[in-house]
C-alpha cells in the first residue's frame, strides 16, 4: 500500500529564514496522481524533497503506508524509499548509454543480467525510445531524454513516483502530447504519483486531486472541477482558470459591499458581518447589456452599469475590461456576435448562482 | 582611423611576440654553424645519441609519475572537500591555495633545505633520533625532484575536479540515490565518471607542468647528474653553445604538448558532458561518520609537506646568520632581509627589475588581448581564427623553448633586444598572454554587443559607446587580465634564465645564482619576499575583484 500521509510538515532553510512549508497536511490515496500546483517559491519543491528523503524536516512527519520515512528525528535515506523520481533538468547521467541510464537502478537492485536486458527493452519499447539504446545523452533531443527519464524512473517498478516540473523544459506542442502520456502511463501501472507543476493545464489534464500551495501552506485540496467550480480562497479562484475578484465587507451572510454596489451569492460563508471578503465570478458568466432602451439601466443588487475600457476580439468570443464605479477592472467574454465600443456604458449581471464568496 | 592604427599596432606586436621566435626556432634547427645549407643533421644528433636520449627519457618518467600522483591525491582531496562533512573545508582549500601559488622551484629550495642528503634538517632529526649513520631522505634524485613537483601539481587537478563537482547539478546525484544507490556506489559509478573530464585534464596539465618545469629539476637533477629535457636544453646553453641542437630538441616538446591538449579535446567524444543544470538545489554532503577526523588528518598531509615544513624551513632560514647552525637563539637576526632590501645593490636592482617588467609585461599583454579579442569576437576583421591561433599559440610552448626562440630571433640584427630589459618584458608577456586573451574573450562573449549597440541608437558614436559602456563593464575582467599576468611575470624562471644579463636580473634569477652559489640565506630571503609580494597582490586583488583569481579558468 502506498498511500502518503504528510502531517504538520515544517521546512525552513535560513535559522531564521521564512517558512520554505508551512504546516503541510496531504494525504495521497493509493494509486492516485496527485499534483502541487502553485507559482514558483510556494514550497512545492521542497514538499516534494521532503517527500523523496533529500532535506530533513523541521517539524512533522511523512508516512508511506505503515513505515515512517521523515520526522525531524530522522529521514529514511532516498535509497531506501523505493520512489523514484523524474528531474526538472531529467538528470540523464550523460556519461551513460540511454540502455545504461535505465538499467541503472535495476543493476543496484541486483536484478539478474537477462532480466535487466529483456526489462529495460521493454520499458523503451514503452517509450518508444528502443531503437535509440545505444545513444548518449547528448544526441538526443529534449523530448527523447524526457522519454529516457521515465523509462529509467519506471523500470524499477517504484511504489511511488514523484514527477518535478517533468515538462517544462519542452516545448509546448510536445508538452502538451506528454501530459496525455504521463496520465496514460498511470492508467497502465497504477503507480502512486506526486507531480510538482506551476502549470494548471498540466495539473488538470494528468492528476485526480490538485493540492494548491502558495506561501508554503497547502490552500485547497481537490479534484480538478472542485477546485475550479469551488475556489475556498481568492488564491486557489485567481490561480485556476480566469477569475474577477472583487474586494468588498461582509454585510450579510451571503451579501458582500464593494464600493458602488452589492453583490449576493447562492451561499453564505461562516465570517463576522463587516468582514473583509472577496466575491469570484467568472469571465464569461457576467452578462453584458446596453444601456440605453434598458428602462432599470441604475445599479441594484448584482447589477453594475460600467464603462467599457478595452476591447478584443479573439475570434471565438470577445473579451472585454470594464471600469466600474470605485475603480475596479472586470473582465467579461461574450459570444463575437454582441459588440460595445470601447468608452460606451454597459449594465454588468452577476448571476447569483456564479458568485462565491471566499476569504480574503 | 585611430582604431584600424592601434589593430595595426596589434598586428606587428603578435609578429614579434609570437610568429618571429616561433618561425626563428625552427630555422635555427635547421641550421648548421658554419654551413650555408639547411638540413636535419641536429635532428639526427639530437635523438640519435644516448647521452640526448636519456634525459627524455627521464622526463618522460618524471611527467608521468608527477601526473599520477599529482591525479591520485589532487581527486581524493577535491570529493573530499567537496561532496563530505570533512570538518575544516575551507581552512583546507586556503591551504591548496597557498601551495598553489608557491612556484615548485621555491618549494626545490625549501626541501633542498629540509631534505638534503646531510645537512637537511629531516635527516638530521631522523639522525639524532635513531643514531643512524646517514639519514633516509636525499632530495637531490629523480624520486626527490618528482616528489616536489608532485606536491605543487596537486592544486591543478583538485581545482579542476572541486569546480566540476561544484558544477555537476545535484539531481545527477540525486537521481541515481532515489534508484536506491548508496553513497560509495554513487560516487564510483555517477561523481568520478562525470568529473573524468577535469581528472584528465587535471592528468594532462601536471604532465606538461612537469615535462616543462625548469626550476626544480634544475636544483634537484643537475647536482645529482640526472638530466631531463629542459636541463638538457640548459646544458646546451653552456660553454660550448649548442643553440642549433637546442632549437631541434625542443621541437618534440611542442609536438608532444600540442597533441596532449589535442588528445583532451577528443577524448570526452561522444559522451559530450553538457548537462542542464538548476538552480537553488541543495546538495547533501556524505556525512563521514566517525572517520571526519582521521579524514581531515589525510587531507592535512599534502598542506603539510607543501606549505607548513617548506616554509618553516625558508622563514628560519633567513632569519637564520648560517642555517647550518640551526634556528637557535643567538643564531637569529633579521640581517638578511636589510641585506637584501637595503645593502646589496643587486638585490635591489632585481626586486625593482621584477616589478617593472612585469607591470610593462602585463600592460603589453592585457593591451594586445583586448584589441584582439574585440576585433575577434565582434567579428571586425577577417581571419579571426587564426588571430585567436596566433594568441593562443605560447600556451603550447613551455617557457624555456620560448626563451631558445626569442635568442634565437633577437640575439643579433635587425632587432638585436638581447641583453635589454625588452627581450625580457617581451617574453613575459608572450608567455602570459594566451592567459590575457581568454579571459577577455570569455568576458567578452558574455557581454552582449546589444549594449553597445543600444548606446549606438541613443546616438553614441563607435568610439564612444565603447568606452562608456564596453570598457567599464569590462573593467573587473581587465583588471584580472593584467593581474594574471602581472603575478606569474613576477615569479618566471624558466624563460628569464636563458634571456638575463647582470644588468637585467630580476628576482628568480638572482635565486638562481644564489642557489648556485650555495647562498642558501639569500635564497630563503628572497624566496619569503617573492611570496610576501604576491600574497599582498593576491590579497588586495580578492578585495577588489571579490572572487578568486586563482579558481578562474586559463
Amino acid at each position: 500500500m502506498a498511500r502518503i500521509v504528510i502531517e504538520r510538515l515544517r521546512k525552513r532553510f535560513a535559522q531564521t529564514g521564512p517558512l520554505a512549508v508551512d504546516s503541510v497536511d496531504l494525504t495521497v490515496a493509493d494509486g492516485e496522481v496527485m499534483a502541487l500546483l502553485g507559482p514558483s517559491g510556494c514550497g512545492k519543491t521542497t514538499t516534494l524533497s521532503l517527500l523523496a528523503g533529500f532535506l530533513r524536516p523541521d517539524e512533522g512527519e511523512i508516512r508511506v503506508g505503515e513505515r515512517l520515512l521523515s520526522s525531524p528525528a530522522g529521514v529514511v535515506p532516498p535509497e531506501d524509499r523505493h520512489m523514484s523520481m523524474i528531474f526538472q533538468s531529467y538528470a540523464i547521467w550523460p556519461h551513460k548509454t540511454v540502455f545504461e541510464n535505465v538499467a541503472y537502478g535495476l543493476h543496484v537492485r541486483r536484478v539478474p543480467r537477462r532480466e535487466i536486458v529483456s526489462r529495460v527493452e521493454e520499458v523503451l519499447d514503452a517509450v518508444q525510445m528502443k531503437h535509440l539504446a545505444q545513444r548518449y545523452p547528448a544526441e538526443l533531443s529534449g523530448g527523447q531524454q524526457q522519454r529516457v527519464a521515465l523509462a529509467r524512473a519506471i523500470v524499477v517498478r517504484p511504489d511511488i513516483l514523484l514527477l518535478d516540473e517533468p515538462l517544462s523544459n519542452l516545448d509546448a506542442n510536445l508538452r502538451e502530447q506528454m501530459r496525455f502520456e504521463i496520465r496514460r502511463l498511470h492508467d497502465a501501472t497504477g503507480i502512486t504519483m506526486v507531480y510538482v507543476t506551476h502549470d494548471q493545464a498540466e495539473a488538470m489534464v494528468t492528476a485526480d486531486r490538485i493540492a494548491i500551495m502558495n506561501g508554503g501552506r497547502v490552500e485547497q485540496v481537490g479534484t480538478p472541477a472542485e477546485i475550479y467550480e469551488r475556489p475556498r480562497t481568492a488564491f486557489a479562484a485567481s490561480f485556476i482558470g480566469r477569475m474577477n475578484v472583487l474586494e468588498g465587507t461582509l454585510v450579510g451572510v451571503d451579501t458582500v459591499a464593494c464600493s458602488g454596489f452589492v453583490v449576493r451569492a447562492a451561499a453564505g460563508v461562516s465570517l463576522d458581518t463587516g468582514a473583509k471578503a472577496v466575491v469570484c465570478i467568472r469571465p464569461q458568466h457576467i452578462v453584458l447589456g446596453s444601456v440605453n432602451g434598458t428602462p432599470s439601466a441604475a445599479s441594484a443588487t448584482n447589477r453594475v452599469v460600467g464603462r467599457i475600457t478595452r476591447q478584443t476580439y479573439l475570434g471565438e468570443i470577445r473579451d472585454y475590461l470594464i471600469e466600474v464605479p470605485g475603480g475596479m477592472q472586470l473582465r467579461a467574454v461574450t459570444s463575437p456576435s454582441l459588440q460595445h465600443e470601447i468608452g460606451s456604458e454597459v449594465t454588468l449581471e452577476l448571476p447569483i448562482e456564479h458568485c462565491r464568496i471566499v476569504e480574503l | 582611423m585611430a582604431s584600424k592604427l592601434i589593430f595595426v599596432l596589434a598586428l606587428a606586436a603578435l609578429a614579434i611576440m609570437v610568429v618571429l621566435p616561433l618561425g626563428w626556432l625552427f630555422y635555427t634547427s635547421l641550421q648548421i654553424p658554419d654551413a650555408a645549407q639547411l638540413s636535419f643533421a641536429n635532428y639526427v644528433e639530437a635523438f640519435t645519441k644516448s647521452i640526448y636520449l636519456g634525459p627524455i627519457g627521464n622526463s618522460l618518467i618524471v611527467a608521468t609519475c608527477v601526473a599520477t600522483i599529482a591525479v591520485a591525491v589532487g581527486t581524493p582531496l577535491a570529493w573530499l572537500l567537496a561532496r563530505t562533512d570533512v570538518p575544516g573545508r575551507g581552512a583546507l582549500r586556503a591551504l591548496i591555495v597557498a601551495a598553489f601559488v608557491t612556484p615548485s622551484f621555491l618549494g626545490a629550495q625549501a626541501w633542498m633545505l629540509l631534505a638534503a642528503p646531510n645537512s637537511g634538517w629531516l635527516n638530521k632529526i631522523w639522525v639524532a633520533l635513531t643514531h643512524a649513520e646517514h639519514g633516509p631522505l636525499n632530495i637531490y634524485s629523480l624520486a626527490g625532484a618528482i616528489f616536489v613537483m608532485a606536491l605543487y601539481n596537486i592544486p591543478y587537478t583538485f581545482t579542476f575536479v572541486y569546480g566540476a563537482l561544484e558544477l555537476m547539478p545535484a539531481e545527477m546525484e540525486n537521481a541515481a540515490s532515489i534508484l536506491g544507490a548508496r553513497s560509495l556506489r554513487r560516487t564510483l559509478s555517477i561523481t568520478l565518471p562525470l568529473a573524468l573530464p577535469a581528472i584528465i585534464a587535471g592528468f594532462i596539465m601536471s604532465f606538461l607542468e612537469a615535462l616543462a618545469e625548469f626550476g626544480t629539476p634544475a636544483f634537484l637533477l643537475i647536482p645529482a647528474r640526472q638530466q631531463v629535457v629542459t636541463t638538457q636544453l640548459y646544458l646546451f646553453f653552456q660553454f660550448p653553445q649548442r643553440i642549433e641542437l637546442a632549437a631541434a630538441y625542443a621541437m618534440p616538446l611542442i609536438l608532444v604538448t600540442a597533441l596532449l591538449l589535442f588528445l583532451q579535446r577528443r577524448l570526452i567524444g561522444r559522451r559530450r558532458f553538457t548537462m542542464i543544470g538548476t538552480k537553488g538545489e541543495r546538495r547533501r554532503l556524505t556525512p563521514l561518520g566517525r572517520w571526519r577526523w582521521a579524514a581531515l588528518g589525510a587531507a592535512l598531509i599534502p598542506s603539510l609537506v607543501a606549505v607548513f615544513l617548506p616554509y618553516t624551513a625558508l622563514l628560519l632560514t633567513s632569519l637564520s646568520r648560517a642555517w647550518g647552525l640551526g634556528p637557535v637563539p643567538g643564531n637569529l637576526t633579521f640581517y638578511w632581509y636589510r641585506w637584501a632590501l637595503v645593502d646589496n645593490a643587486t638585490t635591489q636592482s632585481a626586486i625593482v627589475h621584477s616589478f617593472t617588467y612585469g607591470f610593462a609585461a602585463a600592460t603589453i599583454a592585457l593591451a594586445i588581448a583586448v584589441t584582439i579579442a574585440f576585433a575577434v569576437t565582434r567579428k571586425l576583421v577577417p581571419a579571426g581564427e587564426l588571430l585567436t591561433f596566433i594568441c593562443m599559440a605560447p600556451f603550447v610552448v613551455p617557457g624555456i623553448i620560448l626563451a631558445i626562440g626569442f635568442y634565437s630571433a633577437y640575439s643579433h640584427k635587425p632587432l638585436l633586444l638581447y641583453g635589454t630589459a625588452w627581450i625580457l618584458i617581451i617574453a613575459f608577456a608572450t608567455r602570459f598572454l594566451p592567459i590575457a586573451y581568454s579571459n577577455m574573450t570569455s568576458a567578452l562573449q558574455t557581454l552582449s554587443v546589444d549594449l553597445e549597440n543600444a548606446a549606438r541608437t541613443l546616438g553614441a558614436g563607435r568610439v564612444r559607446s565603447l568606452f562608456t559602456v564596453t570598457v567599464p563593464l569590462l573593467r573587473s575582467a581587465m583588471l584580472s587580465g593584467w593581474l594574471l599576468v602581472f603575478i606569474p611575470a613576477l615569479r618566471e624562471l624558466s624563460c628569464a634564465i636563458f634571456l638575463f644579463t647582470p644588468r637585467t636580473a630580476v628576482m628568480t634569477t638572482v635565486i638562481f645564482d644564489f642557489s648556485d652559489a650555495g647562498n642558501f640565506e639569500a635564497v630563503a630571503t628572497m624566496g619569503i619576499l617573492i611570496m610576501a609580494i604576491t600574497l599582498a597582490i593576491v590579497g588586495v586583488s580578492y578585495r577588489l575583484l571579490g572572487r578568486s583569481l586563482v579558481e578562474q579558468p586559463a
